[in-house]
């Protein structure tokens, strides 16, 4: 499979994400530009974290307009795959290729710390191939990460299965103590209906190499590769 | 003709908005007690060039539904004025 890794104006887990698929995970990796007009045929595109634009406006508001997105929204429509992780997710949630929304977090403080996700999602690629009910550890690293949808956007993600990781405990206890922004119902990352298109707030690809000492972030990498 | 559009955006009434409540809480600490309930939001001042105050009124809408506010968490206002 080929990945595409965009790099936006602000961008700053690029290269982060660009190692691990291509020195952990020995995929194949092409680098795009936010300017760039086409997606290079890869097949499988990637939004980093950062700070595109500098979050200026809204975290993601300008990004979306950003040449490549038109592709990418394209891609993503059409059932290609897609990935956001932090201002990805971000962005994908103001293209909309996502449901909901991330507001500023309710502590009003940046957050970076590890957290435990629990995987939810049984039917889509990221998250099914993870252990039910057993807690990853993740790195989050945001200000604006509280998840919200109307409710009846949520019910409708409910329904389809869409929530991919909730924020738990190392046991895999999700509850208001375990929730670190406020994001409603713990939400941590979601897909779409058709679960081509990933989001999600933590960030994998800072905990997908031995050297960095957790390596949790790789199991969704490999759920993701022998799941599509 | 030149018109200039004042849009105001703010978090929408259902949601939490932890700027609001730190500046709430300040009040009361400042004294000033009679204060209650701040909520935070951002003012747009745009100029748009337009044959009519409608046109430029609807300019002002489609660019607040594209890229000024987000529907999701956001509600807006828009008052258009000769410049």
């Amino acid at each position: 499979m080929k990945f595409g890794v965009v790099t936006f104006p602000g961008s700053n887990c690029d290269q982060d994400m660009i190692y691990t698929l291509e020195t952990s995970l020995g995929q194949q990796v092409e680098r795009l530009w936010h300017k760039d007009t086409d997606l290079k045929g890869v097949d499988f595109v990637v939004l980093p974290g950062g700070f595109s634009y500098g979050d200026y406006l809204r975290s993601g508001a300008i990004a979306k307009y950003s040449p490549i997105m038109k592709e990418v929204i394209a891609h993503g429509q059409k059932g290609g795959y897609v990935m956001g992780i932090c201002n990805g997710f971000q962005i994908l949630c103001e293209s909309p290729l996502l449901d909901g929304a991330l507001l500023h977090n309710d502590t009003q403080k940046f957050i970076c710390k590890n957290v435990f996700l629990r995987p939810k999602s049984r039917t889509a690629a990221i998250s099914k191939g993870l252990e039910a009910g057993k807690a990853v550890k993740i790195p989050i690293a945001h200000g604006e990460g509280r998840f919200y949808a109307p409710e009846d956007m949520m019910k409708e993600i409910y329904q389809n299965d869409q929530v991919l990781f909730q924020y738990c405990d190392e046991e895999g206890n999700v509850n208001d103590r375990t929730n670190p922004n406020g994001s409603l119902d713990n939400i941590a990352g979601i897909t779409n209906k058709g679960k081509n298109i990933f989001g999600m707030m933590p960030h994998p690809e800072r905990a997908a190499d031995a050297n960095l000492g957790n390596t949790d972030g790789k199991l969704l990498f490999d759920s993701i590769l022998n799941n599509i | 003709m030149k018109f200039r559009a004042e849009i105001d955006v703010m978090p929408k009434d259902a949601l939490l908005d932890p700027q609001g409540k730190a500046v709430t809480q300040s009040m009361g600490n400042l004294g000033l007690t009679e204060v209650s309930d701040v909520r935070i939001g951002k003012h747009i001042r745009l100029f748009i060039e337009a044959d009519s105050k409608a046109t430029a009124e609807a300019k002002a809408d489609e660019a607040c539904k594209k890229i000024l506010a987000n529907e999701i968490m956001e509600s807006y206002s828009v008052e258009v004025v000769e410049a």
